[in-house]
């Protein structure tokens, strides 16, 4: 089975493919354009909030830019504006390929992208005025998430149209992880906001345990169900080989959504013992999928002859790396013997930014680089940007990712002697924090290469269509030539 | 998996499990909490935090404080003293065995078996309970955070990060209102090398008038504000410095006991 997938992966010749692509044009236009703004905008905010750390009284006058205005807005821009939406994106088009048909209900993800774009918009906006809803990682005021909401699902409904139409009735991987995923976002997203953000919200303490649920729920599973199911597509595609055991794939996802679920109560939280002590006992569990994934992506990639050469499979490669080290991370964390030193450290935002960065984000621009040129049909206009980006994301999330760690253990460390005084706990990660700034302004660049890439190619997709249209216009008036010069035209902006 | 169904059903069935676990055990468990009575007391906790403290809970939410400081202080388990509190009518004998006895540092246990043989003895003692833990050296709180801590508060701002110090107990901790107010327009002013973002935002820097404001902060003779001028806090920052001024986690709870100390009048 392995085999045949392999040859309609590797498509791309034929008129069938093409047309598949074609029909997921304007739909990941709209997804990915507004995605890349808001990488943009959250590695930004990400930016201009870790200044205060430079110089404390830089936005003392201006609340909009106040850290944990800053702070709240950058992490869900990333969250909820760049990773939802290239991961819907990405999906719909796995989804159309492994079906072997065109996208279903096209115009539904087109209007769905903007609403969806739309939401993220005020939920920022409301997020930098004051109006957070003050719950981590559902910072989105009602306005937005039913916005979010509403989108979602709308997008769900063209995803599963198109899977219903798949002509290879048997499941591959990806299926498995990329469905899971559709479904867990609907229901983790509704119960966070039913119980948290509404009139009658659920009491005091179980706050917080509902927060916790939901946040490892959407940054620890969603992420990593489609950032997986994305890999194991495009990993065998990519090195041409194929996906290493189906079983082994089908064992990492069942182990992941089962232990991966419960975790996310942090150790000393100020709930009933078993809560934690539960979260523990699955963390430790969790290691089992996080391993299967390392020897499914080591068998995989192994003994390829494709050359990555920082193109799309660099990229898949890293952020697998990333996903493995995040997770070991998050299962340290929720070690009592390590998590007394890592506790409220920036340990913790160290695992989320390499989670949501370092992996998530690279998968995405990876699979991002390599279906668009195919779904556009033309070549990226900047393909070097490719190379360098991928360079300026692994160097800078290493910096990054890995400064804020090593400060972490370090605050950590000082922390957890009460003989050191609290501020030297805090000048102790300060110079981590200032290392890392560079590693956040070297992704900041790559951010901005990627944009670069995406939004010429709309501004080339779109001159390409106005031309059309005005030769259209033109034609019948001018002579009667032009409707074949048309029809060639057309033929050039499709092929 | 065969079918679409087939996976549906695995992702039901392993998010519907964790689901039970921590929306619907939470809910059932901690969301019809009440007050509970303070141990060996008749007082109530928690009490509703004052109107302008609990309008001041959502000024630290809009500017997203829990980005930087916790509200919840851990805890290493306690550690127990005997104390004598009557020596009963065989004094001597109950000394003697007194001094043959360990008293501090002891396990809850340890304490139980000193204390029953001081009683054996004729003597009466009482057990004190002290929490440990380096947050509570540091002087951060009395106890560890239990659930009843949060009780009144939404949305509750337990945190997850210390790039400033825990606040569980800072009204308890800086009951100066002056203090804070001052502290929250320039940290620098009152903690050295502080970290933290000013909030000048939430204060005017007003031309002092004929008779300079009630609400005008003092502040430390070496930052004084510019000739001429006084810093009068908004209504904002006068709620916050109210909230920060009700966070007292502390009274001792059946959950979490400690035996309070006395201070001296």
């Amino acid at each position: 089975m392995n085999a045949d997938k392999q040859s309609e992966f590797s498509g791309g010749a034929g008129v069938f493919a093409s047309r598949i692509d074609a029909s997921c044009r304007v739909p990941l236009l709209a997804l990915f354009g507004g995605a890349a703004v808001w990488l943009v905008v959250g590695l930004a905010l990400s930016l201009a909030a870790i200044m205060t750390f430079h110089k404390p009284d830089m936005f003392a006058d201006c609340p909009f830019l106040t850290y944990g205005r800053a702070q709240a807005a950058a992490n869900d821009a990333l969250l909820y504006g760049f990773c939802i939406p290239a991961g819907l994106g990405v999906m719909l088009w796995i989804f159309a390929r492994l079906s072997q048909t065109e996208l279903a209900l096209p115009l539904v993800p087109i209007v769905a992208a903007n609403i969806w774009h739309l939401g993220v918009l005020v939920g920022t906006v409301a997020i930098l005025i004051g109006d957070s809803s003050g719950f981590a990682w559902l910072e989105f005021p009602r306005g937005g998430s039913v916005l979010l909401f509403a989108a979602f699902l709308l997008i769900a409904i063209s995803a599963v149209a198109t899977f219903g139409q798949r002509r290879e009735r048997e499941l591959y991987p990806s299926h498995w992880f990329l469905l899971a995923a559709l479904f867990w976002f609907p229901w983790i997203y509704s119960t966070a906001n039913l119980l948290l953000i509404t009139h009658h919200p659920v009491r005091g303490a179980a706050q917080i345990a509902i927060d916790s649920w939901f946040a490892n729920n959407l940054i620890f599973v969603w992420l990593s169900l489609v950032g997986l199911g994305t890999a194991f597509y495009f990993l065998p595609k990519l090195a041409g080989r194929p996906l290493h055991s189906n079983y082994l794939a089908l064992f990492a996802f069942w182990t992941l959504i089962l232990f991966g679920a419960w975790m996310g109560i942090a150790v000393s939280a100020p709930l009933p013992a078993w809560m934690p002590a539960a979260s523990s006992a699955a963390a430790v569990l969790t290691l089992v999928p996080v391993l299967a994934v390392a020897v499914i992506a080591v068998k995989t990639v192994r003994g390829s002859e494709a050359a990555c050469k920082g193109g799309p499979l660099c990229y898949v490669k890293f952020g697998t790396t990333a996903f493995i080290l995040s997770g070991l991370m998050l299962i340290a964390s929720a070690c009592p013997q390590f998590s007394r030193v890592t506790e409220f450290t920036w340990f913790g935002p160290a695992q989320t930014q390499l989670q949501i960065l370092g992996f998530f984000t690279v998968v995405m621009c990876g699979a991002i680089y390599e279906l668009l040129p195919r779904v556009m049909g033309f070549e990226l206009p900047f393909p070097k940007f490719v190379r360098v980006q991928h360079w300026l994301f692994m160097l800078g999330i290493v910096l990054w990712a890995g400064s804020l760690a090593v400060g972490g253990v370090e605050q950590g460390m000082k922390l957890g002697n009460p003989q050191t005084a609290f501020a030297d706990s805090t000048s102790a990660a300060l110079i981590f924090l200032r290392a890392g700034t560079t590693g956040l302004l070297l992704i900041l660049l790559g951010s901005l290469l990627f944009a670069a890439n995406i939004f010429t190619m709309t501004l080339k997709w779109k001159l390409a269509l106005i031309k059309t249209m005005i030769v259209f216009v033109k034609s019948p008036l001018k002579n009667p030539s032009a409707s074949a010069s048309l029809r060639r035209d057309q033929k050039e902006v499709k092929s | 998996m065969k079918n679409g169904f087939s996976v549906f059903m695995a992702a039901f069935i392993a998010l519907g499990l964790s689901w039970c676990g921590f929306v619907l055990g939470p809910v059932q468990q901690l969301g019809t909490a009440k007050q509970t009575t303070v141990l060996n007391s008749s007082d109530i906790y928690p009490i509703q935090r004052p109107g302008d403290a609990t309008l001041g809970l959502q000024v630290y939410r809009a500017n997203g404080c829990a980005a930087c400081h916790t509200e919840q202080v851990r805890q290493d388990g306690v550690v127990c003293e005997v104390a004598l509190r009557n020596a009963g009518k065989n004094p001597v004998v109950v000394s003697n065995l007194v001094s043959t006895l360990k008293l501090a540092d002891l396990t809850k246990d340890e304490a139980d078996a000193v204390s029953d043989k001081i009683t054996a003895a004729g003597g009466s003692t009482e057990i004190q309970i002290i929490p440990a833990g380096t947050d509570i050296t540091r002087g951060w709180g009395v106890r560890r955070s239990v659930e009843a801590d949060f009780l009144y508060d939404y949305p509750v701002q337990a945190g997850s990060l210390r790039a400033g110090p825990d606040l569980a107990n800072v009204g308890a901790r800086l009951p100066d209102l002056n203090w804070q107010l001052v502290h929250l327009y320039a940290p620098s002013a009152l903690v050295k090398n502080s970290a933290m973002p000013p909030f000048r935002f939430l204060f005017e820097l007003r031309k002092v008038g004929a008779a300079s404001s009630p609400d005008a902060l003092q502040f430390p003779k070496d930052f004084p504000p510019p000739a001429g001028f006084e810093v009068v806090p908004t209504p904002e920052a006068k709620e916050i410095a109210a909230y920060l001024l009700s966070l007292k986690a502390d009274a001792p709870l059946y959950e979490a006991p400690f035996t309070p100390v006395m201070t001296k009048p």
